[in-house]
């Protein structure tokens, strides 16, 4: 079986073909890079994504934040409503975690804006 | 007043992505004597509200929100100790005789006051297309909004816009709101788009769009806005290929909110008062390749001058401007001689649109500025001969921008001196929503006429000669 995918991990955004055999992802092409290929691996096995979001802070004023890294796709939801329970303090520095393994995807919760 | 009158060498209007990279870039090549002007609070453009990933992969090879990019450039100008005002408006730009130029500014707390400047950056950014443009009947109800409004509300001030959307356009601020509602819990019933392709990047189709489920539908348009006091729907009909719709193929769409991804116009009202030559393609100033516009000590970079989608290519412009401001504010103007960059078949416009065919000519040096002294002083400096236009990329290569009017597979690229091929490139495919650039390698001196870039699919017409 092959399926078509669109990288996303650059704004170039190959057109992958990946192959699948045995459960398992057997070829890729079309990736201009490297990164094309592990992108359909993880992509057609279990699905990832980086979450950009706000939270509240408890100032009242809106913080960008973000997890530090790639979590499962079907936990993002789940983020979502972590992170509206969250209401940080000010101050907040650039990089500051602000929640550690959050909803158990593994990932830390980052501020990605310093907030006085 | 007249003592009063603040002075500069270097004065950079808009504290966005642009005018920070150019900022430090003017630092760097010598020019320490240079102001920032920024109309909002804080400086960082219109990248603080756009809060998603997908920056910096060109330029720092890391995965970056806008508001992490925009703090790596306010910090670069913090170390380099550059001075910058923000909430302060700049009102008009006079270019007087000689080199001088007159800023007039105001905020909150001078006034209305004027600051002298050897050179001025244009770092305005654009605004996005109104939708009073767009000409669809029906009233005009509450939950209308431009996406970049939608994006300000929710990203800046936490607000919530609507819970049935549908967005009216594919760019890709579009695309990147209807993700951002879905996660705030909206439902996002369709994107509809007049092109039979989209604007917007394929990836953002595909992490936006796919991951959610949510349908684009092209050759699409919005034909009647439903609704009296709130908006209550939408009617969608498909579009012929001359964008009229087909009759029969209406449907109602029921929705309380449209969101319109229509476009983004470079900011030009200040340039235009100011005289400066705008091109109606771009909707931008007229630029040689230093950025320079029709106003000699005048530069433009970021999205005041074309609609960049990426802003990694924007901060490459914008030093590009900044080191060219620094020549000129510390050398002056330089000779030039100019052919013009038109664009030819499947083009819709070239940024520059002119080229100094004397740069870097003459056995003077390649090297690009690298401190005051080395400027200000010298023997160079000392005699009358008319210094030369710096180098802008290794080896004084210019790379020309462009974007292609359609979607074209196995492209070949060519850039053309009358019948003369001076530069050529193959890409397995372009699309309108994707800037390309072209590099041309000097010298340019024999270069006979005017310069045409175009586009064509590999084997069909001409073949390559
Ligand atoms: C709503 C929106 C969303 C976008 N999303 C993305 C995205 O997701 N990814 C991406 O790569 N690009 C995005 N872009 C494009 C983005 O604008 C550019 O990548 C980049 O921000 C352009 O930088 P700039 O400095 O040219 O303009 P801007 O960031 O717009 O900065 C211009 C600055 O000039 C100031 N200014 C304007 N006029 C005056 C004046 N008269 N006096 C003083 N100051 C003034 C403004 O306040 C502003 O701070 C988006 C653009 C818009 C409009
Ligand atoms: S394969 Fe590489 S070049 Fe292509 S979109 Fe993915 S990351 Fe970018």
């Amino acid at each position: 079986m092959a399926v078509n995918l669109i990288c996303i991990e650059c704004p170039r955004g190959c057109e992958l073909r990946v192959e699948i055999a045995d459960g398992g992802v057997s070829g890729v092409t079309g990736n201009f890079c490297p990164k094309g290929k592990l992108y359909a691996e993880t992509e057609c096995v279990r699905p990832t994504r980086v979450l950009t979001t706000t939270a509240r802070m408890a100032d009242g004023r809106m913080l960008p934040v973000k997890t530090a890294r790639p979590i499962a796709k079907d936990k993002l939801f789940s983020v979502m409503a972590a992170v509206n329970r969250l209401l940080p303090a000010p101050p907040v520095v650039i990089g500051q975690i602000l929640a550690e393994n959050i909803s158990g995807t593994g990932a830390n919760l980052v501020a990605a804006a310093a907030k006085n | 007043m007249k003592n009063n009158v603040l002075k500069k060498d270097i004065v950079i209007v808009g504290g966005g992505p642009a005018g920070l990279a150019a900022a430090a870039a003017c630092y760097d090549a010598g020019a320490a004597d240079t102001l920032i002007l920024e109309r909002e609070d804080a400086l960082g453009g219109i990248l603080k509200q756009c809060i998603h990933n997908g920056f910096g992969l060109t330029r720092f090879r890391e995965n970056m929100t806008g508001p992490e990019y925009a703090a790596r450039f306010v910090s670069e100008v913090e170390k380099r100790g550059i001075a910058s005002l923000t909430g302060t408006t700049v009102l008009g730009i006079r270019a007087g005789r000689g080199s001088q130029k007159t800023i007039t500014a105001a905020n909150g707390r001078g006034g209305i006051f004027e600051i002298r400047a050897k050179a001025v950056i244009l770092a305005m950014g654009c605004r996005e297309r109104g939708k009073g443009a767009l000409n669809i009947p029906g009233s005009r109800p509450a939950g209308l909004y431009s996406a970049g409004t939608a994006q300000k509300y929710v990203n800046l001030y936490g607000e919530s816009v609507g819970k049935e959307i549908v967005i009216l356009g594919s760019g890709d601020i579009g695309l990147i709101m209807a993700r951002r509602m879905t996660l705030e819990g909206a439902r996002v019933r369709a994107v509809c788009e007049i092109m039979p392709y989209s604007s917007g990047l394929r990836r953002n189709i595909a992490q936006c769009l796919d991951d959610f489920g949510i349908p684009l539908y092209l050759s699409t348009t919005v034909t009647r806005i439903h609704g009296r006091e709130r908006v209550e729907g939408v009617t969608v009909a498909q579009v012929d290929g001359r964008k009229r719709p087909v009759a029969g193929t209406e449907r109602f769409i029921p929705c309380d909110t449209v969101l319109f991804s229509v476009g983004l116009i470079p900011e030009n009202e200040l340039a235009r008062k100011a005289g400066v030559e705008i091109d109606p393609r771009t909707r931008g100033a007229a630029v040689d390749e230093t950025r320079e516009t029709s106003l000699p000590g005048v530069f433009a970079c970021g999205n005041v001058l074309q609609v960049h989608d990426l802003v990694d290519f924007v901060s490459e412009e914008a030093e590009l401007a900044g080191r060219s401001a620094a020549a000129f504010a510390l050398n002056g103007a330089v000779k030039k001689r100019f052919v013009s960059v038109e664009n030819g078949a499947g083009v819709s416009y070239v940024v520059p649109q002119k080229l100094n065919i004397l740069r870097g000519s003459a056995g003077v040096s390649d090297a690009a500025p690298q401190s005051p002294n080395f400027l200000s002083g010298g023997a160079e400096g000392a005699s009358n001969a008319v210094p030369q236009s710096p180098v802008l990329l290794r080896g004084g290569e210019v790379k020309l921008y462009f974007r292609p009017d359609g979607v074209y597979r196995n492209a070949v690229i060519e850039v053309k001196d009358g019948e003369k091929t001076v530069a050529q490139k193959n890409r397995a495919a372009v699309a309108p929503g994707e800037m390309e650039t072209v590099t041309l390698k000097p010298p340019f001196t024999d270069i006979s006429g005017d310069l045409t870039v175009s586009i064509r699919e590999n084997g069909s017409r001409e073949t390559r000669s």
